[in-house]
């Protein structure tokens, strides 16, 4: 079980056999916008199947953000809720680590890094380990 | 086409979320006020409009008709996010203004639980919630106040003030949740769920219901209904036209802009003309990015007109002095309706306390997250 592949947390981040993880958008042809997950429609232009798969970039710009200090049961607070600009297109939400959560210390704008690691730890009932993305502000 | 009215139209005084009875009698509590306002009578509505949110699958309209005469009117029940009570009053409204119907009624009504709404997830894998950031509505909307901060330095005490007005105006509001002060420091230092949105910048779920009695004109006159009627000079509903980040950011600006430009020309106003203003501050990080969508100021003045005082009452565009979801609390499929009930009785005059003088033309806006917004421009008659 111990070398068993992670899967992947959400339908858009790719495990290839090798080579690292990456975010994977697809992108209306006639139109330019990037969407997170297959589609067939573009919901910006209607234009159907036109649509192509395209590697996101790791490097992006942090957006906006909130840090959330009520949750639900079970989730660890507080944390990073961010949304990130990616250089080339498309824009994901997901948690900012790697910086206090602290106002005084996030800078909107501020770049960031896409990593992929372990999913915190949580499992399917099947026992399956997960392998999730998140933002880490960039080193300079 | 005939101008249509409000010609009756009532809310229950909010409770607890939890504490409400039966969703049909909690919704029949409100039916029934509206018909004794309008001094009319079940037999004579000759359709329901209802709307209601969690019990969307469970014919609420029939239930209510069960509680309170059973006249085989045809009814709706609409499902709409937070816009779900103004829906049902526009497809109402609609059905009148097309001359189908002289006379209807239009019913929220909402039972909630206490606790955090959004960011269920799905049911495959592993739950997402604060691994893929966070899909609750406190983080959802901090998310869209920083994007002003972003763009504007809108700070942290000024979206707090929002929640300091609005509690204020519920005050003088007895069917409001809550009637207390709550000063800056208070809301400002209360526990902190998503920042820049503390506790007590959070609306309060609520159980409530809210109806209308909507008459064409020609009925109106009929049953002699006018002095106290209310012009619905504008409906609009829209849903949210595609931004580059509406998949992980939904967006409630552009629909509320769309919204409010078609409600203006339709009512041959501008915001200027408003005497007052019942808006969707589900959370105070929202009210502040509304007065901008909704042209009450121009871009980037609504710190500005937060910090002056230009929003409350006695100031130059009164908003949400019903105390707003954030303090007269928030039943998401009633909501829509309770705010035409607010407006309604500002331009009856009957407001009391909190009354907005002299009001003539007020606007409600309500904003269902996924997204609808749902605007209604209403004008004193007499």
């Amino acid at each position: 079980m111990a070398d068993k592949k992670p899967l992947p947390a959400v339908d858009f981040l790719k495990i290839p056999e090798s080579g690292e993880p990456y975010l994977e958008g697809h992108q209306c042809k006639s139109c330019g916008a990037v969407f997170l997950g297959e589609r067939t429609v573009c919901s910006k232009c209607g234009t159907r199947d036109q649509m192509a798969a395209k590697r996101l970039s790791t490097r992006g710009a942090l957006y906006v953000y909130s840090i959330v200090h009520r949750s639900f049961p079970g989730v660890e607070v507080p944390y990073i809720s961010a949304v990130v600009d990616l250089e080339g297109g498309g824009t994901v939400k997901g948690n900012l680590i790697g910086i206090d959560p602290d106002p005084e210390k996030i800078r909107l704008g501020m770049p960031v890094d896409v990593v992929f690691k372990d999913a915190l730890g949580r499992k399917d009932r099947e026992g399956n380990a997960y392998l999730s993305y998140f933002f880490q502000p960039r080193k300079a | 086409m005939s101008d249509v009215y409000v010609v009756g139209v009532d809310m229950i005084k909010f409770m607890k979320a939890g504490t409400g009875p039966a969703v049909q009698k909690l919704g029949a509590q409100a039916a029934l006020m509206a018909l004794d306002d309008a001094g009319l009578k079940i037999q004579q509505m000759e359709a329901l409009y209802c709307g209601n949110l969690y019990q969307a699958n469970a014919m609420v309209g029939q239930r209510i008709l069960q509680e309170i005469g059973q006249t085989g009117i045809p009814v709706v029940n609409t499902s709409n996010a937070c816009a779900t009570g103004a829906t049902a009053f526009r497809e109402a409204w609609m059905a009148v203004k097309a001359g189908v119907y002289d006379l209807v009624l239009a019913v929220g009504v909402e039972q909630m639980s206490a606790g955090l709404l959004g960011g269920g997830g799905g049911a495959k894998g592993i739950p997402k919630e604060g691994l893929l950031g966070s899909a609750t509505m406190p983080a959802v909307f901090a998310e869209a106040g920083m994007e002003h901060a972003r763009k504007y330095g809108t700070t942290f005490e000024q979206f707090a003030k929002v929640s300091v007005k609005n509690h204020h105006h519920s005050t003088m509001n007895p069917k409001a949740m809550y009637q207390i002060e709550t000063p800056l420091e208070q809301v400002m230092n209360a526990e902190m769920i998503a920042y820049p949105n503390t506790k007590l910048m959070c609306s309060v779920n609520v159980d409530g219901s809210a109806a209308a009695v909507l008459a064409s004109e020609k009925k109106a006159k009929e049953l002699g209904l006018m002095k106290r009627a209310v012009r619905v000079k504008a409906s609009v509903l829209t849903s949210d036209p595609w931004q580059e980040r509406d998949l992980v950011m939904p967006d409630v600006n552009t629909c509320t802009r769309n919204a409010a430009k078609k409600a203006y020309e339709m009512a041959g106003v501008g915001a200027k003309d408003l005497n007052l203003v019942e808006l969707h501050d589900c959370f105070a990080t929202a009210e502040i990015l509304h007065y901008e969508n909704l042209g009450l100021c121009g871009d980037g003045e609504a710190g500005k007109l937060i910090d002056e005082g230009a929003v409350a009452l006695g100031g130059r565009i009164p908003v949400n002095v019903s105390g707003g979801l954030l303090s007269k609390g928030h039943p998401l499929g009633a909501t829509g309706i309770a705010n035409i009930y607010e407006v309604s009785t500002h331009l009856r005059g009957e407001a009391g306390k909190r009354q907005v003088p002299n009001a003539r033309l007020g606007l409600t806006h309500v904003i269902g997250l996924g997204s609808a917004c749902a605007i209604h421009v209403l004008e004193r008659v007499a």
